[in-house]
């Protein structure tokens, strides 16, 4: 993508709370660009109710509401239908959540939206823990990773939860897996979300420099190469079209690489990381990536 | 004006139909059930022009409540019981983001064991987060605080929440004036309120807040409630005006000369008027004071209600475990600073729908002097 394309217009005012380094923010930056002003930001506890600034400051130039951890969707459905009735139905209204707000606590929040076909669209920003309460597990922690409640590693018998097909399974609009490391995939997608109508989903992997134990200037590289190993495919699925991975890369790194970047993976020894490989290949082979 | 039989929980409907609110999420539980049914019929014929959200919990109802109240539109949610419990921690949120959402709760237990028949556990509990909260003693009043609820609530910005008790009030036939909607338009004007969620004026609302600035937002939470009971005196007088029906922060049946009172909220107050009606007959001078609010807590008055030498029975329909019951515990906080105080008794009277025939007031009374105002009291 030519970075001359990237609209001039910022949503993100300078001087936000986010780490140095943080994708959480960036994702921000971009998704606002795309979303345009005629955006609502629904927002539950995590680490963007800090970057977002403390009263009476906002990181934002679009309206956002903060609102209980487990509330978002539901919160998002009551602002969606209130725009409707007001005559204003084209608002984008967005939840932007973490991945705890998403895959854990908010989760039946999540599916009863996605089930009333609300018009709203849910953003995930997963860094694979609760990082706002210090780098405690979700159920989007990764097997092996360390974390403050996985001290000795998040035990084997454990998968991330596929949040993917557990949105698709409702028949959305649109869903799609997408990370700011790739920024067209993740402006198309963007693109895509914003055109449809009806619930729409977009997952994005998010990476934490203190939370992945990674030098701040290693963010953007270690996104890249989860995609580039495979352990995060970016896909997406549109209305009733079938999931369509969209981008594969010439070949698939091991994982190992990725790993060695990050500090919460430096316990992991080689049995674990061929048990992890092993997974990661057997996945790929079933979206026929292998 | 037309009048009608109606349950109270189509009473109700009515009465949030004449308020016109915009969004109505809404989760079942009995027996509040009744209500959002005939509120789900009537979004669906056009009799009332709002979308009814079928929320997937009560969580999500008062989550979706808070959602389009901040996106400035009227608001209404009803529940019960658990379904109150679970809101718990969005109904603080309303609060603090100063949200006029008005809610129905149909008084109900809740368990363990599992028990569908009315208290007031549910909304004692919730007492302390900063609604306000009115007790109905009969379906028309419940319509009628409906309009007033949103009335007040809008003026001051705090929500209200309206107790009606489970079954009792919820699922009787009572005879009912309906306002018309030119009289409901007259008292309740269209809701405009000063800040919500506008991409025209984009700003953030429960950003983070630092001791300081939270510190002065709940003050100015406490401030209004102190100042509602100017707001709500105004909306009792234009209220009168419109529909000639007269309400008050408290209310009296023979308390003047009465030597013995019972303070009630809710539908108890009907059978407690027919004990009491029984006794002066018997030349016992007893009398009641009904609570109508209950927050804002009408210290004044209930302490001019009950001044002079009277014993007064609190009757509890809850308990806050280890201390007493919650009326009598803000009564006897009244009372503090007073010179002369009533003899006051603590009673918990009924639980899980445990059932109050007149006899129990009438035994009660005429046993007074036996019980014990030290403890709480408890019925065989
Ligand atoms: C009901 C409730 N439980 C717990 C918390 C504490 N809490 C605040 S943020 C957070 C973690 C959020 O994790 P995630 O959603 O992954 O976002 P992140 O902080 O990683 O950006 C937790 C546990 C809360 N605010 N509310
Ligand atoms: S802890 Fe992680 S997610 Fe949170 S602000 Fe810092 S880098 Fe971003
Ligand atoms: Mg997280």
């Amino acid at each position: 993508m030519d970075f001359r394309e990237i609209a001039n217009v910022e949503y993100l005012n300078q001087g936000d709370f986010a780490c140095p380094g943080c994708a959480a923010g960036l994702s921000m930056r971009h998704a606002l660009k795309v979303l345009g002003d005629e955006t609502v930001i629904v927002m539950p506890a995590s680490c963007w109710s800090i970057i977002a600034g403390g009263l009476p400051t906002t990181a934002l130039q679009v309206p956002l509401m903060h609102v209980p951890f487990a509330t978002a969707a539901a919160v998002a459905s009551g602002v969606k239908n209130a725009f409707r009735e007001k005559g204003e139905p084209k608002k984008n209204v967005v939840c932007w959540a973490g991945d705890g707000g998403t895959f854990d606590i908010g989760l039946q929040a999540i599916s009863g939206a996605a089930e009333r076909r609300e018009d709203i669209i849910y953003v995930c920003y997963d860094n694979e823990a609760y990082m706002n309460t210090g780098i405690q597990r979700s159920s989007a922690t990764p097997p092996g990773a360390w974390t403050t409640t996985t001290p000795t590693g998040n035990p084997l018998i454990f998968e991330k939860k596929d949040m993917f097909n557990i949105i698709a399974s409702h028949n959305p609009a649109y869903v799609a897996t997408t990370t700011i490391a790739f920024p067209d995939d993740f402006y198309a997608k963007f693109e895509k979300a914003k055109n449809a109508k009806g619930f729409r989903f977009i997952h994005l992997l998010s990476s934490c420099p203190p939370g992945w134990r990674i030098d701040s200037k290693d963010s953007v590289s270690a996104m890249r190469l989860a995609v580039e190993t495979g352990i995060f495919v970016m896909m997406e699925k549109e209305g009733e079209q079938e999931i369509k991975v969209t981008y594969k890369p010439e070949k698939f790194k091991p994982v190992r690489e990725y790993f060695k970047l990050q500090g919460r993976y430096k316990h992991l020894d080689e049995e674990t990381i061929n048990v992890i490989q092993e997974r990661i290949n057997k996945r790929l082979k079933k979206l026929n990536l292998l | 004006m037309q009048k009608d039989m109606l349950l109270g929980s189509e009473a109700i409907a009515e009465g949030v139909k004449l308020a016109r609110p915009k969004i109505i999420p809404a989760y079942p539980i009995t027996p509040q059930t009744h209500i959002i049914e005939v509120l789900s019929e009537m979004t669906a014929n056009g009799e009332l022009d709002a979308t009814f959200i079928r929320v997937e919990s009560e969580l999500s109802a008062a989550a979706a409540a808070m959602g389009a109240s901040q996106a400035g539109v009227r608001t209404f949610t009803a529940t019960s019981s658990h379904g109150l419990a679970l809101m718990h921690e969005v109904l603080h949120w309303i609060v603090g983001a100063r949200l006029p959402v008005v809610l129905v709760n149909a008084n109900r237990a809740i368990g363990s064991p599992w028990n569908i028949w009315t208290d007031q556990t549910d909304s004692m509990t919730q007492r302390d987060l900063g609604w306000l909260q009115v007790y109905c003693e009969t379906a028309q009043e419940a319509l009628d605080t409906i309009l007033q609820a949103f009335y007040i609530a809008e003026k001051i910005q705090l929500p209200f929440m309206v107790m009606i008790d489970g079954f009792i009030l919820s699922h009787t036939l009572e005879e009912v004036l309906i306002p018309s909607q030119d009289e409901a338009d007259e008292f309740l004007p269209p809701y405009k309120p000063e800040y919500f969620l506008d991409t025209n004026n984009p700003m953030s609302f429960g950003a983070a807040a630092k001791g300081d600035i939270f510190y002065l937002l709940r003050k100015s939470i406490e401030e209004t409630m102190e100042g509602s009971f100017d707001y709500i005196d105004e909306a009792h007088k234009r209220f009168e005006k419109i529909f000639k029906r007269r309400y008050g922060l408290i209310d009296t049946y023979l308390l003047d000369d009465a030597e013995i009172v019972f303070v009630v909220a809710g539908a108890l107050v009907g059978t407690t008027k027919v004990a009491i009606d029984t006794l002066r007959k018997n030349n016992v001078k007893a009398g009641l004071l009904k609570i109508r609010y209950f927050r804002p807590f009408p210290k004044k008055e209930i302490v001019e209600a009950l001044k002079g030498d009277k014993k007064v029975v609190v009757f509890n329909k809850a308990v806050s475990f280890g201390s007493s019951g919650q009326i009598t515990q803000e009564i006897k906080e009244a009372f503090y600073y007073e010179d002369k105080k009533p003899v006051l008794y603590d009673y918990v009277l009924s639980l899980g729908g445990k059932e109050v025939f007149v006899e129990n007031i009438v035994d009660l009374a005429n046993n007074l002097d036996n019980l014990d105002k030290f403890k709480i009291l408890w019925r065989e």
